[in-house]
């Protein structure tokens, strides 16, 4: 349906393949994150994306790095793709002063501004005001920039989420919300936190475009987040995407998911948007064992080496712990 | 559950807790509790694992992501006869709901010349140690000792953990309840038939003649690990959990000041405009007569909370810190 507003190098099958690149990418270096903290060398709330890749990958191939993206605490995905550097994201893991965020900020608050990747926040629909600001400054000063406001289901419960599609659509601000249902808030399936689950017509209350999306199909993914992004950074005022989706792991690293039921994760498994990509490259003749192959040697290679240089790097010295609570003037 | 011949049963903190919840719902129909992921998920911390299965949907029940919401609810439902007990996740989360706690629970009474009381409970956690970086690890209660109109309370003993929930709901005012996260795996021996305790004295730990240890939550197992450490050195340092932050009981801070005459604090609030700064006021004003030596304060240094474990560690108070703190006022 929108093959005519897509350049045409967008449906070949290099990108194709660099989309399931990018997928795999976030799924290996999370997976390496599984095993670095059953060792006990990285701590604290780590929430894996692990099932949800396609959301990311295919909303930050329709933006370009001139836009800006607000995340939450499930972000390592979000960075990764962005481009913060493979090895500051495993130092910041790590807590290393190499880090993304100079080791202050761990899983949960990954930011890097050069990339235009404004965090990796960890109250539930505390980064969208932020976007509305960015935004509202992006307008304010003439620029044609989008920002990308990913959240979860559970953040549209908030007040905060409501002040702010409204302040959005008031002021015709240039943000795409990127909403990641999942399913679940944390242990609260959607169907008991939200009284309208069709989180699409919510948000078009607000007078804005808002659709559902098929968030385990990274084409389609891509297909819907290029037309919204068209649409905000041509001045057509905020949009918002509902990215149907799901996470395969636990709510944290670990969880005893009683809230759930082993068939229905099952279920979505089977829906695995990375597999499903491979299969659909594979039956159109576009991926042959030794991509795939070599793919996953260069991503191996360098998340190994990503742990390697974590790990070398030096800790912050405890004589800095009062840095970055102001910023130093200039005498 | 095995009672020993001392009537004692093993329990941990969180057990105790929970216990005190049961016993509520078991003992007042108007009794129920409501948070964010209370029910299947089996609550955060897992304080109310279990009771969904004992008490059903309606007692034991899951709120949206929305803290102003369903704060304010529990204040609609105190207001209107019911006893509700609201957990909040983490004390950084309640600052969505401060607006409500603040300018409704605290202050409903007063403004309308004593006809609409809050007999309200809300529970939350508070403070570090777990590695999860400055919107997850805040020692707020402070704040709160700020309002009139409240009464915060501390339990540090599993004693404490099952006996002030009961007598906070008997309180025709809003009580909060604040859990150091630490103490949830606590263990130990407790009464078989412990039951309700006061909510307004502060509790000598451990008497001492030559100085004044007072400590809360978290601390108080810091302070009580200082005092060890200090007797091998033949320093006699008396520990006062304080219990109740608000309203503070002043005989016994005082008293214990006027018989060790000097007084070191210890509070993981930040130093600034503290808790301790108060307690510290409040026996310059009554006690400074009797002092020795200038009251010390251990607190946190002020900086959002770091993720590195070093660094966090560095933040905290600690048993050294508290050790060399209560050198400089002895001898
Ligand atoms: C204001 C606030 N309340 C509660 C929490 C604890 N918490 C963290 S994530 C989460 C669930 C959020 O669900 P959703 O928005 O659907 O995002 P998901 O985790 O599913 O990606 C909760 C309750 C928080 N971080 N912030
Ligand atoms: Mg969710």
């Amino acid at each position: 349906m929108t093959t005519s507003v897509r350049p045409a190098t967008h449906a070949d099958a290099a990108h194709r393949l660099d989309l399931l690149r990018q997928m795999l990418f976030i799924r290996r270096f999370e997976e390496k994150c599984v095993e670095l903290y059953s060792g006990g060398e990285i701590r604290g709330f780590v929430h894996l994306y692990i099932g949800e890749e396609a959301v990311a990958v295919g909303v930050n191939s329709a933006l370009t790095p001139e836009d800006n993206i607000v995340s939450t605490y499930r972000e390592h995905g979000h960075a990764l793709v962005r481009g913060v550097p493979l090895d500051s994201v495993m130092a910041e893991m790590y807590g290393k002063i190499t880090g993304c965020s100079h080791g202050r900020g761990g899983s949960m608050h990954l930011f890097d501004t050069s990339r235009r990747f404004y965090g990796g926040n960890a109250i539930v629909g505390g980064g969208l005001p932020l976007a509305v600001g960015i935004a509202l400054a992006d307008k304010m000063r003439g620029e044609s920039r989008v920002t990308a406001c990913f959240f979860g289901d559970g953040a549209v419960a908030e007040g905060e989420f409501h002040e702010c599609m409204n302040l959005a659509a008031l002021w015709e601000l240039p943000v795409l919300f990127c909403c990641e249902n999942n399913g679940y808030a944390m242990g609260t399936a959607i169907a008991r936190a939200q009284a309208q689950t069709d989180l699409a017509v919510r948000a078009s209350g607000y007078g804005m475009p808002a659709w559902p999306v098929d968030g385990m199909d990274v084409l389609a993914v891509e297909r819907a987040a290029g037309l919204a992004a068209e649409a905000v950074r041509s001045g057509g005022g905020p949009h918002f995407l509902e990215l149907r989706t799901y996470r395969f792991r636990a709510h944290s690293m670990y969880d005893p998911e009683l809230y759930r039921n082993k068939d229905e994760v099952e279920l979505w498994k089977e829906r695995d948007p990375i597999a499903a990509l491979t299969d659909q490259l594979r039956a159109a003749g576009e991926l042959t064992e030794s991509d795939l192959a070599s793919v996953e040697d260069e991503l191996a290679t360098a998340i190994t080496e990503s742990v390697a240089a974590a790990r070398s790097a030096p800790a912050e010295d405890v004589t800095t712990l009062e840095k970055f609570v102001y910023t130093p003037r200039q005498p | 559950m095995t009672v020993t011949e001392a009537g004692q049963i093993q329990t941990t903190y969180r057990e105790a807790m929970r216990a005190a919840i049961r016993d509520a719902m078991q003992r007042d129909d108007r009794v129920f509790l409501m948070g964010e992921d209370v029910g299947s998920y089996g609550g955060c911390f897992a304080v109310s694992m279990g009771l969904l299965a004992e008490f059903g949907p309606e007692r034991i029940r899951d709120t949206p992501l929305s803290e102003s919401a369903f704060v304010g609810a529990g204040i609609g439902a105190a207001m209107a006869g019911m006893r509700p007990i609201v957990e909040i996740m983490t004390v950084n989360f309640s600052l969505l709901a401060l607006d409500q706690i603040l300018n409704n629970a605290a202050t409903l009474l007063h403004m309308s010349g004593g006809q609409v009381g809050v007999p309200l409970v809300i529970r939350m956690t508070t403070g570090a140690g777990r590695q999860v970086a400055a919107q997850h690890s805040h020692s707020l209660e402070g704040w709160y000792t700020h309002i009139p109109g409240l009464r915060v309370v501390t339990p540090a003993t599993l004693a404490d953990a099952r006996g002030m929930l009961w007598t906070a709901l008997q309180d025709p005012d809003p009580v909060l309840i604040f859990e150091h996260g630490s103490l949830y795996n606590v263990k130990g021996m407790l009464a078989a038939d412990a039951g309700p305790v006061d909510i307004d004295l502060a509790a000598i730990r451990r008497p001492g003649s030559d100085v004044s240890l007072i400590a809360y939550g978290g601390t108080l197992g810091k302070a009580l690990s200082a005092a060890e450490v200090l007797a091998e050195d033949g320093i006699e340092a008396e520990v006062i959990d304080l219990r109740t932050l608000r309203p503070l009981d002043d005989a016994a801070i005082i008293g214990s000041v006027a018989r060790t005459h000097r007084a070191v604090i210890v509070d993981e609030g930040w130093r600034s405009g503290s808790l301790a700064a108060e307690i510290s006021a409040r026996i310059m004003e009554q006690a400074f007569f009797d002092l020795d030596a200038p009251v010390q304060r251990v607190c946190s240094v002020e900086v959002p909370m770091p993720y590195p474990r070093h660094l966090e560690e560095a933040a905290l108070p600690q048993v050294d810190g508290v050790v060399a703190a209560v050198r400089t006022v002895v001898g």
